[in-house]
């Protein structure tokens, strides 16, 4: 029984997570921008701003009770490329073009959240643009309670502001501290004094002795 | 006599419930209780401020922070390869479970499959990792109540596993031995008889623990009942792993997910429990080790002959997407963001890891206990400071 004249799958298809994204798109409305489905891997929504807090109501009371995380992207290339420059050379020109992701995008920052639907393991990443003029959505620490620390955390590592939440201090750098450091443009200081000597791999890979360079091992 | 008799009994029940209302009858003067940094419950450097009034918490605040490394930024501006070496410190304890979502979130964006006997070797190490560690929360248990032998017999049986770990990698804490596409190197000779031995070991170190600290009524009367987290609270802070199943919220991240690794190949069960108290949580881990030594010895059995590299290029460069996932490490749901621009490193990583959100609980789980419960219910808790600071 050869199964190669079956079907011809050109695309994989997962009915499942088909059915999952028809049913969170018509209960959110308007308020989705974009989906995707990966078959097989996961899901992504972008919503927009103004509905980021009653997304993550709609999508608890929809079953998503298990709360993943929240964080954000910073899509801008960053300007100290890798680091992997010599830095007495002058700076190499890079592009700044944003390249964004899945589900895209309109902003420099967005912000991404996870839900889960517990006993299932059907998790659905949901994206949210975040204004630069604003810089700041709602929270959802009322809605989720353990999105309090990590939109603190977002917080102080991005710059990006939670209307609502209850006490935004910093998480991890000291109060006084400036500059958001998970920020592309805030330079790794330790990669601007000295060139980092690690970005070359040179380790072999076991079993792959035919390219290996006249070392003797 | 008898009116004599009721006043008593009167006076008895009132002041009973002055006792439950400390707030309202027995006006006492507030007071700030600071807990670490340098506290050895707190497994590393972890700040407590708790307010108290009496013997009772009000309110209380961790402030992390002290061990914040900035993985998350520096992962831009390393190749993927080199990730493993930073991610194995964020739980030191179990190093080697914290090199895999990363290196399958890698090998989903590539569409790269590691062999059958990766996939084995990978899960034996990733078993042993989650034994090393809960070994040590098991004897470090005793401690923060008071009963000291435990931890003695902790760290010998963890010595065997350990050894175990450095024979097969290389490295006893930062074993760096995950490879997209499989493993630095197969497993050394005479692996599997020591891993026999060992195994048998730590189900005798298993009964030891039980005997000692979860037959003892000291330790029954401390964890009982303390810190009870329900269900729904459990999952809105996202809590996960053995807290999420002490809570009888049966869900394995190992059992409940399609992932690479051979977990489908064996028979184990997962270990839940109603109660949702401290006493519920270390009863789940301590089961745990016993299910993980029943794994090992079954995936010693079955693991298939074969290659251990799957045929990637030599120098890697990940195509464009974004992929999570995440596994189910000793101390809860580890996963991994990783968002590629088609480049030698990642774009962006955002590191979720399971201490972070089990640790957000305490506020909320503190308020209302008493002091020497804290000690407990953060032990009972189980963080590392590495997991929760990144």
């Amino acid at each position: 029984m050869s199964s190669t004249t079956d079907t011809p799958t050109e695309t994989p298809r997962d009915d499942v997570r088909d059915a999952e994204i028809a049913r969170v798109c018509a209960a959110l409305g308007s308020a989705v921008v974009d989906s995707l489905v990966k078959p097989n891997d996961d899901m992504w929504i972008r919503v927009t701003a103004d509905a980021w807090r009653s997304t993550g109501e709609t999508l608890k009371s929809l079953g998503y009770t298990y709360f993943g995380f929240i964080s954000a992207i910073d899509w801008l290339p960053s300007p100290y490329g890798r680091g992997e420059d010599d830095p007495t050379a002058p700076p190499v020109e890079r592009s700044m073009v944003i390249k964004q992701g899945y589900a895209g995008g309109d902003t420099r920052f967005q912000v991404i959240a996870r839900l889960v639907q517990p006993f299932t393991t059907l998790g659905i990443n949901i994206k949210v643009d975040v204004d630069d003029s604003l810089m700041a959505i709602d929270s959802w620490s009322q809605v989720f309670a353990g999105a309090n620390w990590h939109e603190r955390e977002t917080h102080e590592m991005f710059g990006i502001g939670f209307n609502g939440h209850p006490d935004l201090r910093n998480m991890y750098l000291p109060t006084d501290f400036e500059g958001h450091p998970m920020r592309k443009d805030f330079p790794l200081l330790a990669r601007m004094v000295k060139p980092w000597p690690g970005i070359v791999d040179v380790e072999p890979l076991p079993g792959d002795d035919s390219e290996e360079e006249g070392d003797a091992s | 006599m008898s009116l004599l008799g009721d006043r008593q009994q009167l006076a008895y029940i009132a002041a009973q419930a002055a006792d439950a209302r400390v707030n309202v009858e027995l006006e006492t003067e507030g007071m700030t209780l600071n807990i670490g940094p340098q506290h050895p419950a707190t497994h590393g450097t972890l700040r407590i401020i708790a307010r108290l009034d009496g013997e009772q918490v009000l309110w209380a605040d961790p402030s992390c922070g002290y061990m914040h490394r900035g993985y998350e930024k520096l992962t831009e501006v390393r190749s993927y390869p080199q990730v493993t070496a930073l991610v194995n410190r964020i739980d030191w304890l179990g190093s080697f479970a914290n090199e895999v979502p990363f290196i399958l979130a890698a090998e989903k964006l590539m569409g790269v499959e590691a062999p059958s006997r990766a996939q084995h070797i990978r899960t034996i190490l990733f078993e042993l990792s989650r034994i090393a560690n809960v070994t040590l929360f098991l004897g470090d248990l005793g401690v923060q109540l008071g009963a000291v032998t435990p931890v003695f017999f902790a760290f010998r049986d963890r010595e065997y596993v350990l050894n175990l770990i450095e024979g097969a990698t290389g490295g006893r804490f930062h074993p760096n031995f995950d490879r997209i596409g499989g493993l630095k190197d197969d497993l050394p000779a005479g692996f599997i008889d020591e891993t026999r031995n060992v195994m048998k070991k730590l189900r005798g170190f298993c009964d030891q623990i039980e005997d000692l600290l979860f037959g003892n009524e000291i330790f029954q009367s401390r964890t009982r009942g303390i810190g009870v987290i329900p269900k729904d609270v459990a999952l809105q802070y996202g809590m996960s792993g053995a807290n999420l199943r002490a809570s009888g919220v049966d869900w394995d991240l190992r059992r409940d997910q399609k992932l690479p690794l051979a977990y489908d190949k064996v028979d184990w069960k997962v270990i839940t429990h109603p109660d949702g108290d401290s006493f519920a949580r270390c009863w789940v881990r301590l089961q745990e080790v016993r299910e993980s030594t029943r794994i090992v010895d079954q995936l010693l059995d079955t693991s298939p002959a074969g290659p251990i590299m799957a045929k990637v290029p030599k120098i890697i460069k990940v195509p464009e997407g974004e992929a999570w996932v995440s596994t189910e490490n000793p101390l809860g749901e580890m996963g991994y963001y990783v968002v590629s621009q088609g480049d030698m490193g990642p774009f962006r990583v955002k590191i979720r890891s399971a201490s972070f959100n089990n640790i957000s609980i305490t506020p909320w789980l503190l308020k209302g206990v008493y002091v020497p419960d804290i000690i407990t219910i953060l032990a009972s808790l189980y963080f590392i400071l590495g997991d929760i600071d990144r």
